[in-house]
């Protein structure tokens, strides 16, 4: 919880004060420093399961999550080395070797966050071998689709279904590469007892894995509307 | 699932000791598997019920922990071991002469239910490689001949539960 107390650290050579209980990273966004995040998302939990918000924080020879580390006094963090370039790069190629990652025919095309970090970051090939995993679409819902081949498992949908929706209809099942996103029992999205069909799991999903269908994806993703919905919702 | 049910009632007890409180939701599965053998659907619905808790998050737990069965496992359950010791002194063969002899695949059950075929990562018998497990009994230095012959005398005492 915050306090009213201030710390002092340093992010990048640069001076930063900020209350205390305030991550890494919103300590450098605050001060226009950007580390670049692809599970995080303003007024969600954190959830580090991403790892290209690694930062080096002098002293240890460990990697941070800035997204889950809390800002310390005294704090010396580096958040654009050589050798955290390197990680990043080989965190995307992970991710896009995981599963189905092929942009040209993808409805999230151009409006994607793991192209967009690809782009940003200079990856133009991955060195490892893809795993093209064939899971089916699951369109059973009326407008919601879910394509969990392009599924990242950031688990931003589940956090905002879970946090900002308040009926949890999302979840994980299994765990490693078997791991999906399931609706309630593993049911069709159509036969989900608790969906409430609001949307938020399409709006921010970094790619292409949920959407809707018939509506132009520039209409559908809105990654803001999680920092729009809390910042009001303790409102008196 | 009807109510009056003695095992929905030995559930009931259990969720009753946890006060319905969803922390314990691990512990209540454990139990309602030792009840009932498997956690099938309805059951967990009831369990996500009964601790007011999401159904995505129970089934999620449940699926997470290889422990946790949502099949219904056969009468009799040979479990072969899959340990590197085991792995190298040939249990792949017993395996395949198991799946050939009963017919069932690997982690199901024959048709009639009467045995299931399982895998486990090591059970500290290396020395007696390749370990099958049959119910409670281990069987040591196994050879496919010797493990069918064991299964096919439990199975003669099975009486038919299709029923």
């Amino acid at each position: 919880m915050t306090t009213n107390s201030t710390i002092t650290l340093k992010i990048d050579g640069v001076q930063i004060s900020v209350p205390e209980g305030t991550t890494i990273l919103k300590a450098a966004k605050n001060n226009g420093i950007l580390i670049p995040t692809l599970c995080d998302l303003e007024g969600l939990t954190p959830y580090g399961g991403c790892r290209l918000c690694l930062v080096e924080v002098t002293g240890s020879p460990k990697l941070f999550p800035a997204c889950t580390t809390p800002a310390n006094s005294g704090m010396e963090v580096t958040t654009n080395s050589e050798r955290l370039k390197n990680y990043r790069k080989m965190a995307i190629q992970m991710l896009m070797s995981e599963r189905v990652h092929i942009c040209a025919v993808c409805v999230a095309n151009d409006h994607c966050e793991l192209q967009a970090l690809a782009n940003q970051l200079g990856v133009d090939h991955v060195a490892f071998e893809r795993n093209f995993t064939r899971e089916p679409i699951d369109s059973s819902h009326g407008f919601l689709v879910i394509d969990r081949n392009r599924c990242i498992l950031c688990t931003r949908c589940i956090r905002v279904c879970d946090k900002i929706e308040g009926v949890h209809t999302l979840d994980l099942k299994k765990r490693s590469k078997n791991t999906e996103v399931i609706m309630d029992l593993d049911e069709f999205w159509g036969d989900s007892c608790s969906c409430t069909g609001c949307r938020k799991c399409a709006k921010v999903c970094p790619v292409g894995a949920i959407y809707i269908e018939g509506e132009a994806i520039t209409q559908t993703k809105n990654r803001d509307v999680a920092e729009f919905i809390t910042a009001r919702r303790n409102r008196k | 699932m009807a109510t009056n049910d003695i095992r929905r009632t030995q559930l009931e007890r259990v969720l009753k000791k946890h006060n319905y409180q969803e922390s314990a939701l691990l512990e209540i599965l454990h139990s309602a598997q030792e009840i009932y053998g498997y956690l099938d659907r309805n059951l967990l619905m009831d369990i996500a019920g009964s601790l007011n808790l999401p159904p995505s998050h129970v089934y999620g737990v449940t699926t997470f922990y290889s422990f946790f069965k949502m099949k219904k496992p056969g009468q009799h359950i040979v479990t072969a071991c899959l340990g590197t010791a085991c792995y190298v002194k040939g249990v792949e063969q017993i395996v395949a002469a198991i799946e050939k002899e009963f017919n069932l695949k690997r982690g199901g059950s024959t048709a009639d239910g009467k045995l299931s075929l399982l895998f486990t990562r090591c059970i500290g018998a290396c020395a007696m490689a390749p370990a099958v497990v049959l119910d409670d009994q281990v069987i040591g230095k196994a050879t496919k001949e010797i493990v069918i012959e064991k299964i096919k005398n439990v199975l003669e005492g099975t009486k038919d539960e299709s029923v």
